[in-house]
This record gives C-alpha cells, structure tokens and sequence, in this order.
C-alpha cells in the first residue's frame, strides 16, 4: 500500500464522501501522476499509452461496486491536463467517485483540466460523483476545467453529481450529454464561490431518442466578489421530457448570470425551464433566529443546506 | 399569587407608511401566568399577528417593556428572546430548499434528534412520520404539511412561553382535531404558558384568558366565561366578533 501524505488524507476526506481507500478498484493522480491504482474482476483500469489518463473498463457483470479516481494537485505551478474514457458494459451498475482536491501554497497558478468521456451500454446504471475543492495559503490559483462528455446508449440511466465546495479560484466546465431511446438523466450541480472567484458551467444535453428524459437541478451561492455563469441547455430532438431548474443565492458584491435555454425540435419534446437568483430570505433567517441561532449561524445552516 | 411569566407594559407600535406614522397597537398591557392559555381573537387587520411578532422580537417596538419570567427582554433580539425561552410558529412558514424534515426539526430542538423524537414530533401533529423524515422543506410540502411542521418545530423544545400564530389556519379538519389535542395536552401539562392566535371556537374555548384585539388596542380581556360569550355571533354559530360586544 503506498504511503499518502497528510495534506492528501485531508483533501480526500473533502472529496471523497465515501471514503478513499485503496482496495477495489482505484487510481490517485498526484500531481500529474498515478501514485497508485487497482482492479477489479469486473472492473479494470488501465494507463493510457498516447497520453495522460487512463480508460476504465466496466463490464456488464458489475452489479453496485465503485471505482474511485482522486486527483490531487499539491504543488504550486502544475498544470495537469488528463484524459480519463469510461467504458460501461450493458447492464452493468456501477458508483464512480471521481473529484479533484488542489492545495497550492505557492505564487504560481496550479490547474488541473479533467477531460472524462464516459460510454454508457445498453441498460447500464452509472452514477458519478464529482467534487471541487481548493486551499492553501499561497497566491497563487487554483483552477480546475473539467470537460465531461457522456453518450447513453437505449434504457441506461446516468446520475451526475457534482460539488464544487469552495476554494476554487477559477472553473470552466463544459458538460455534453447524448442520450438514446428510453434513457433517464439526472444532473446536480452545486456550486459556492467567495472571494473574487469566477464560474462558468456550459451544458448541453441532447436528447435524441424518443422516451428519453433529464431533469437538471442547479445551486449555487455566489459571495464576495465572485461572478457565475451557467449556460444549461436541452435541446429536443425526439419526443422527450427534459426539466432545467437554477437556483442562485447571491450575497455581498457577487453576480450571477443564469441562462438556461430550452431548443425543442420534435413537437413531442416537452421541455421546460426554470431560473431563480435572490438573496437569502429574510424570513428564513428570522424563522433560525427563533430557533436560537444567530444570523450568521442561520446564514450558515441555509447555504449549507441549500447547497447539500 | 400565580407567577407571572409574562408581563407586558404599555407596547406601542407605530410604523412609517409612506412618510406616514400609523398606529398598529396602542398601548397594550397583559400578562401571562406560568402555564396559562391566553387565546388573542379579534377581526382581521386589528393588530393580533402584529403583537405576537412584537413578542418574538420581529417588529421593533415604539415603546413598552416586555418582562419573561421577571427578565426584563424588551431590548433582546429574536435569537436571545428564544434563547431566553420564547418559542413561535410562525402564520405563513417559510420553506427551506435542500434541508430534511428530520434536519430541521433537529435545528428546532437545538441537538440532533434520533428518528424516534422525531417521529413522535411528527405524528403529534398528524404527519406519518416516516413518509417525512427525509422530505425536504420546500416547495412540495403542501401549505397544510407546512403549517403542521411549524408547530411541531416549536414542541421540539420547552420553552416558557410559546406563540403559535393561528395554528389552525391551512390545516384539514382531521389533523385540526389532532392539532386541538395537541393543545390540550400542552395546557395539561402547564409546562409552558400558551399565547394563542385564533378565530376558531374550539380553540378559544380551551383558553384560560381571552384577549380581544380591535384597531391595535384590547377591546377585551378576562377569564374565558367571561370574555366568550360576547364572542359569539349567535346567528352564524361561528366564532367570529360581535362588533358590538363588550365584556
């Protein structure tokens, strides 16, 4: 078992919820390189040849095992660009746990720029898992690019759930779904950013075989100085359900931008959208200050919920 | 002598409206004894609602003293007048995205409540538990199953006085019934003194004292068979004001 350091346990702990151990089937990236990894029977992963990464082999006998694939960045200065392709037999249900921890203590930018391409069979339930989390007390940034491409072949279901926690100085994340006949998303995105942080999440979901159907849910809280932007997108080719919901807390000096477009091209496609930007309620507030907390508790406990 | 665990001095209440002072209450004197129900009725508009916010520390006062258990609140916020032992249901809870059922019970009572306490809390009130436990304080509770949580959120912890502003407003005649019990067990008890707004009978009928607020001021107060009688519009049976009553 290789030896990880205490700046790595303590990322991990942030954004690993199940607990990263290294049994089953796993790969820590360490500052641009796999410190350890492991197989399954079902599941096997292996270092891509061409360039950085790995492809992810998932066969269809995979009934509730989960692979988890850490990154962490703890230098000031990387940048780390990795290719991860996820190969998902028919049939097969499988929890990935993926997510990226960045401490930086230096001047230098430190980026990490995950590129996840995930094929789904026929049949198949995925769920994956996906947190953002940066600290340190340098000046340098943290930044963090993820590029997630998923194609679901017919009656697969995905869940996508991803957290940025805090700490991240920089994201651009770009989400581009294809989905079959009789397949189900479901996307959480959840999202804080302080300080004079910036976010952009473009999504484009197409659904493109009949009796297919996503629900989008997105959160966030924008503090300080920070900006957002969300970009989601369903685009109706077939008959189809699709619901995109926004919700933004927007606190101090921060901007939010939510456009959430809707493209119907089947007169089947029943696609709606919903977007909401506002500060916390008041009456929130005073209804946890009749609980015996303080406004800054109350503040606390609303964003922390809103965003669990 | 009874303890008085709430005594209120001379509370007056004028908001600018338009550059415009209004009169909201006008000088309004009470007082509450340890494991007393008062039930505070009066028309709409007259001014109810509006004091009991006074109480919780939600709308500031012009003047007056509030006194908790000879503890003298008046200048406390609403996080230290609930500390202080003041508990209050809110008439039109508000709804919480992302949190649990069983989460803010748990913030009601200040600790982490087991699934039972909760459970128990739940059921008081005519929600099946566990159907609940899980569900999140949002926009797919019903105005109904909203209501029923608020009160079960103020009997997650004792407090001295409890404000519960018209419990029975959104609530099916079944869980009202549960609701009443709810009450009469709480007035039982005398652990806690109750301040209850409401126009409905049975409630009013469970009152030790009836206040009757009218154009921010008490139009009447005393001991129920005194008070009640006045209350009643004989024609309708309903328990509405008799604008020309006078106790």
């Amino acid at each position: 078992m290789d030896k990880i350091d205490q700046i790595t346990e303590s990322i991990l702990k942030k954004i690993d919820g199940a607990g990263f151990k290294q049994e089953g089937a796993y790969n820590l990236r360490y500052n641009g390189y796999s410190l350890c990894h492991g197989s399954t029977e079902h599941i096997k992963i292996k270092k891509k040849e061409d360039k950085q990464g790995i492809d992810v082999y998932i066969s269809s006998d995979t009934k509730g095992e989960q692979v988890h694939i850490p990154v962490i960045v703890a230098a000031s200065g990387v940048t780390d660009e990795v290719y991860n392709d996820f190969y998902i037999g028919e049939g097969a249900d499988v929890t990935i746990v993926a997510g990226c921890g960045i401490h930086n203590s230096g001047c230098d930018d430190s980026r990490h720029d995950g590129i996840h391409t995930f094929h789904i069979g026929k049949g198949a339930n995925v769920r994956y898992e996906e947190k953002h989390y940066g600290e340190g007390e340098g000046v340098g940034a943290r930044i963090l690019n993820p590029v997630t491409k998923i194609f679901m072949e017919t009656h697969s279901l995905f869940t996508l759930d991803t957290v940025q926690i805090k700490g991240v100085d920089s994201t651009k994340r770009e989400t581009e779904v294809v989905m079959g006949e009789d397949t189900k998303l479901f996307v959480v995105e959840k999202l804080m950013t302080h300080g004079k942080q910036d976010a952009i999440s473009n999504m484009d979901i197409y659904l493109n075989g009949a009796g297919g159907s996503a629900q989008i849910t997105s959160r966030s809280v924008a503090k300080g100085g920070s900006k957002q932007v969300f970009h989601p997108k369903a685009i109706g080719n077939a008959p189809c359900h699709a619901h995109i919901q926004c919700d933004s807390i927007i606190m101090d000096q921060a901007r939010v931008c939510s456009i959430p477009e809707i493209d119907a091209n089947h007169v089947d496609a029943a696609i709606i959208h919903e977007a909401a930007i506002g500060r916390i309620n008041s009456e929130q507030l005073i209804k946890l200050n009749t609980f015996g907390l303080s406004e800054e508790e109350a503040e606390a406990v609303i964003i922390e919920n809103f965003l669990k | 002598m009874e303890s008085k665990m709430l005594e209120v001095k001379n509370l007056v209440f004028h908001p600018v409206d338009n550059g415009t002072k209004i009169s909201i209450i006008e000088d309004i004197s009470f007082t509450l004894a340890d494991g007393e129900m008062l039930v505070i009725t009066g028309p709409n508009g007259g001014g109810k609602s509006t004091m009991a916010k006074l109480l919780m520390g939600i709308e500031p006062l012009d003047s007056g003293s509030i006194l908790l258990d000879g503890e003298n609140i008046t200048d406390y916020s609403i996080t230290r007048r609930a500390n202080a032992g003041i508990g209050f249901a809110f008439q039109q809870p508000p709804r919480f995205k992302g949190m649990t059922v069983s989460r803010f019970l748990s913030l009601a009572a200040g600790e982490d409540l087991p699934e039972k306490k909760c459970c128990d809390l739940l059921s008081g009130v005519g929600l099946c538990a566990r159907e609940y436990l899980n569900r999140e304080v949002d926009g797919t509770l019903s105005g109904g199953e909203m209501k029923r949580l608020e009160i079960a959120s103020v009997l997650a912890k004792p407090h001295k006085v409890c404000i519960f502003d018209e419990p029975e407003a959104g609530i099916d005649l079944w869980s009202f019934s549960m609701l009443v019990k709810q009450f009469e067990e709480l007035h039982a008890e005398k652990r806690e003194s109750l301040i209850l707004i409401s126009h409905q009978e049975r409630i009013i009928r469970m009152a030790d004292r009836i206040m009757v607020i009218k154009d921010g001021k008490v139009d009447a107060l005393g001991p129920r068979e005194e008070v009640f009688p006045g209350l009643m519009d004989k024609d309708t049976g309903c328990a509405c004001m008799n604008q020309n009553h006078k106790a």
